[in-house]
C-alpha cells in the first residue's frame, strides 16, 4: 500500500531527475508524461482500495482517503494532458528561439517537481508537511511562470512569488498556532496529524483555534485564488506558458483549496460549523463578485480564462461553506470538470497565442471557420464553463445550488445566481466574437501539429465522458464528503 | 537560575523586536541586511536559551543550525543582491517618511500585544509571554513589504515575517516537529534564492529594481 502512496510523489521526481541529467529530449519528455499517467493510475487503483478507512503509510506521514484519491485523479488527468502538450510547446519555443536547451531542461525539471509537490500535498497526513508541499509548488512554478523571460512575465513572476509566499507564510503561522493548541491539549509530537487533530478537536482551546483558522483561511485562500489576495492570479496565469497555466488553473488552485477542506473538518468540530462557514462565505462571495466584474470588461482571452478560474474557486468556496454531503460531493465533481475544461481552454489559448502573437480578444476572429479542431476545442471548453448540459459542470452547479438551498442559504444562492448570470453573459459575449462570424482578412493561418490536435481531441473526449458517465466517480465523491465528517 | 532564564528570554525578545523597529527606521539597504542578521541571531537565541534551560541538546543544536541559516547564509545572499546595485540605488524608497513609519510601527506593536492575548492566557509561561514580540515582528515585516518599493527591501520584509513566525513557534511549542522545520527552512532558502535571481533579472530587463515600474499588467 505504501508503494501506491509513494509512486505519485517519486515518479514525477524521478522524471525531473532524468531531465536534469540528460536534458529535455524525447526520452525525458515522455518520462514526464509517463509520470503524470502513473499519478492518475495510482489514483484510480487507490480509488478501488480506499473505503471509509483511510490508508496510512510511511510512519503516518502519508495518507490516502477518498479526498486524496479524487485530487490525485485531477492532478493525474490535467498533468497528463499538460505534460503531453508541453512536448509540442517546447519544440515550438526552441524552433522560434524563444528558449534555449538550458531553458527547456529547466522547464522539464520544474514541471516534474511541480507534479511531485502537488501529489505530496494531497497525500500528506500532516498539516506541516502539507504546508511544505504547497510552498514547494510556489517554488517550482516561479520560474515556470517566468519561463518566457519577457518584461511582462518577469513582472508576473515577482508578484506571484511575493504575494503567494506572504500568503502561505500566514498559513504557517496558523499551523504553528494549531500545533500550540494541540500540544496544550496533550497531543504530543503528532499534534499536526490530521487524524489525531480530528479525534481531539473538541479539546482544543477555542480562542487559539479561532486565530489559527483565520490565518489558515487567508493563507491557503491566497494560493487558491480567493479574494482579497487574488491579485497575482490573472497575471501569473496569463503570462505562464499554456501547459503551465493549465496546471495552475486546473489543479493547483484546487489542491490549495483541498487543504482548506481538511482544515474545515477540524475547525468545525472545535468551534462549531459557524466560524468556517462565515469565513468561506465572505471570501467566496467576494471572489465571485470581483471575478464577474473583471470578466465583463476583459480584452485579453488568457486573463478571461484566469478570472473564470477565480469565479469557479469562489463558487467552490461557497459550496464548501454550505458543507452538506451533497454540496461537498458536487464541489469535487466541479473541481474535476473545471480542471479538464480549463486545461483544454488554456492549451487552445496557447495555440491561439502562438498563431496570432497576441492574447487580445479583438485579434481573434471567426475561429470556427479557420480551424475546425481548435475552434471546437475552445468552444467545448467554454460550453463546459457556461455550465450547459451534457457536460459535468451542469450537474455540479445544479447540485451546489441544491446544497445551498438544503443548508438554508437561499440568500447566498440568490446572490450567486445573479453574479453567475453576469459572468455567463460576459463569457458568451467575449467568446462569440472569437468563435463565430467571418474571419478578418488578415487573420493568420492556424496550423496544429498532429500531437497538438490529438491532445485537444483527448481533452474534448474527457469533458464529454465525464459529463455523460460520471457515475462511478459520484460514489467516490460522496465517500470523500463522508470521510470529511460531513453529515446530512 | 530561573530568573536568569526569564531575563534571557525577555532580553532576547526585546532585541528581536528592536531589530524589527530599526529595520522600519533605517533606509540604507546594507544596514537593513545587517539588522536582519542581528534579528536572526536573536531568533537563534530562543531555542539556544530554552535548550540550556531544559538541558536539551537537540534544541541547542537547532539554535546553532538556525544561526548558520539566518545569520550566515540568508544575509549573505541578500548582501550579494545589494552589492550588484549601483551605488546611488542602495537606498530603499519608503512610501512613508521616517516619523510616520515609526508611528505605524508603534501602532502595530500595540496591536500585536492585543491579538496575542488568547495565546498568553492559554499557557502563561515565561516563553509564551514573549510571543507578542514575535507577532509584532510579523506585522512589522508585512509593513516593510507594503511600504518599500525596492526588490531587496521586500525580500527583507518577507524574511522578517518568517523570523517572527519561527520565533512564535519556538516560544509557544519549542519548535514544530523536525521534519516540518527542515522543510520550512528549505522552502524559505529557496524562496530567497528565487527572489535573488529575480532581482538580477529585473535589473537586467528594467535597468532598475524599483518595483513601481511593475505596472504593465492590469485589467482595464
Amino acid at each position: 500500500m505504501t508503494t501506491l502512496l509513494l509512486v505519485p510523489i517519486l515518479a514525477p521526481a524521478a522524471a525531473a531527475a532524468t531531465t536534469a541529467v540528460i536534458g529535455w529530449r524525447r526520452l525525458s519528455a515522455w518520462a514526464v508524461v509517463l509520470a503524470a499517467v502513473s499519478v492518475l493510475a495510482c489514483g484510480i487503483v487507490l480509488g478501488f482500495r480506499v473505503g471509509t478507512h483511510p490508508q496510512v503509510g510511511l510512519g503516518h506521514l502519508l495518507r490516502a482517503d477518498a479526498l486524496s484519491v479524487t485530487m490525485l485523479i485531477v492532478v493525474g488527468t490535467v498533468g497528463t494532458l499538460s505534460c503531453w502538450a508541453s512536448i509540442g510547446y517546447i519544440d515550438h519555443e526552441l524552433a522560434h528561439a524563444h528558449t534555449t536547451d538550458r531553458g527547456a531542461r529547466i522547464y522539464g525539471v520544474l514541471i516534474g517537481l511541480f507534479l511531485a509537490a502537488m501529489s505530496l500535498a494531497v497525500l500528506a497526513n500532516n498539516l506541516g508537511v502539507l504546508w511544505v508541499a504547497i510552498e514547494a509548488t510556489t517554488i517550482a512554478t516561479a520560474f515556470l511562470v517566468g519561463h518566457r523571460r519577457t518584461r511582462l512575465a518577469l513582472e508576473a513572476t515577482w508578484k506571484y512569488v511575493i504575494i503567494c509566499s506572504l500568503g502561505i507564510a500566514f498559513a504557517f503561522l496558523g499551523t504553528v498556532l494549531l500545533y500550540f493548541a494541540g500540544r496544550h491539549a496533550g497531543l504530543g509530537a503528532s499534534a499536526l496529524d490530521f487524524d489525531v487533530l480530528r479525534a481531539h478537536a473538541a479539546h482544543l482551546d477555542s480562542g487559539v483555534v479561532r486565530m489559527a483558522a483565520g490565518l489558515l483561511l487567508i493563507g491557503y485562500g491566497t494560493k487558491a485564488g480567493l479574494a482579497p489576495f487574488h491579485t497575482w492570479l490573472a497575471d501569473a496565469h496569463s503570462q505562464a506558458p499554456a501547459p503551465v497555466s493549465a496546471l495552475m488553473s486546473g489543479v493547483l488552485l484546487a489542491v490549495a483549496f483541498s487543504a482548506l477542506l481538511r482544515i474545515k473538518a477540524i475547525v468545525d468540530i472545535a468551534l462549531g460549523t459557524g466560524f468556517m462557514r462565515t469565513g468561506l462565505l465572505v471570501v467566496g462571495l467576494l471572489t465571485v463578485t470581483i471575478a464577474a466584474a473583471l470578466l465583463v470588461r476583459q480584452h485579453d482571452f488568457k486573463r478571461m480564462l484566469a478570472y473564470s478560474s477565480m469565479e469557479n474557486m469562489g463558487l467552490i468556496a461557497i459550496a464548501a461553506a454550505a458543507g452538506t454531503t451533497l454540496a461537498i460531493a458536487a464541489l469535487l465533481l466541479h473541481v474535476l470538470a473545471h480542471g479538464i475544461a480549463k486545461t483544454l481552454l488554456f492549451l487552445s489559448a496557447g495555440h491561439l497565442q502562438a498563431a496570432h502573437d497576441s492574447t487580445a480578444i479583438a485579434d481573434v476572429t471567426g475561429l470556427l471557420a479557420r480551424s475546425r479542431l481548435l475552434g471546437s476545442a475552445f468552444a467545448v471548453g467554454i460550453v463546459v464553463l457556461l455550465g450547459l448540459p451534457p457536460f459535468a459542470m451542469f450537474a455540479s452547479e445544479l447540485s451546489i445550488a441544491r446544497g445551498l438551498a438544503g443548508a438554508h442559504l437561499a440568500w447566498v444562492l440568490g446572490i450567486v445566481l445573479i453574479v453567475m448570470t453576469i459572468a455567463f453573459g460576459a463569457l458568451v459575449h467575449n467568446t462569440s466574437r472569437m468563435l463565430f462570424g467571418e474571419p478578418a482578412a488578415d487573420a493568420p493561418l492556424v496550423r496544429l501539429s498532429g500531437a497538438a490536435g490529438a491532445t485537444l481531441l483527448v481533452g474534448m473526449s474527457a469533458c464529454l465522458m465525464l459529463g455523460v458517465t460520471g457515475g462511478p466517480l459520484v460514489h467516490l465523491f460522496h465517500l470523500a464528503a463522508t470521510t470529511l465528517g460531513v453529515s446530512g | 537560575m530561573s530568573s536568569t532564564y526569564a531575563n534571557a528570554i525577555d532580553l532576547t525578545a526585546g532585541g528581536f523586536m528592536l531589530a524589527g523597529v530599526m529595520i522600519v527606521w533605517r533606509r540604507e539597504l546594507r544596514s537593513l541586511v545587517r539588522l536582519l542578521a542581528w534579528q536572526g541571531a536573536a531568533l537563534a537565541a530562543f531555542p539556544f536559551v530554552e535548550g540550556i534551560h531544559q538541558h536539551d541538546g537537540a534544541l541547542v543544536a537547532v539554535g546553532i543550525a538556525i544561526a548558520s541559516l539566518r545569520v550566515g547564509l540568508l544575509p549573505w545572499l541578500l548582501r550579494r543582491a545589494v552589492g550588484a546595485e549601483a551605488e546611488d540605488r542602495r537606498e530603499s524608497t519608503p512610501l512613508l517618511n521616517t516619523t510616520a513609519s515609526l508611528l505605524v510601527a508603534g501602532g502595530l506593536i500595540v496591536t500585536a500585544f492585543a491579538i496575542s492575548r488568547p495565546l498568553v492566557s492559554l499557557d502563561p509561561s515565561t516563553a509564551t509571554r514573549a510571543v507578542p514580540a514575535a507577532l509584532a515582528v510579523v506585522l512589522l515585516g508585512v509593513f516593510v513589504m507594503v511600504s518599500r518599493r525596492r526588490a531587496v527591501s521586500q525580500a527583507v520584509g518577507f524574511l522578517m515575517v518568517d523570523n517572527g513566525i519561527a520565533a512564535t513557534a519556538f516560544l509557544t511549542t519549542a519548535g514544530v516537529p523536525l521534519i516540518v522545520e527542515l522543510g520550512a527552512s528549505l522552502d524559505v532558502l529557496f524562496a530567497v534564492l528565487i527572489l535573488g535571481v529575480l532581482t538580477g533579472q529585473l535589473r537586467h530587463t528594467f535597468g532598475d529594481t524599483d518595483l513601481d515600474q511593475l505596472t504593465e499588467l492590469r485589467d482595464l
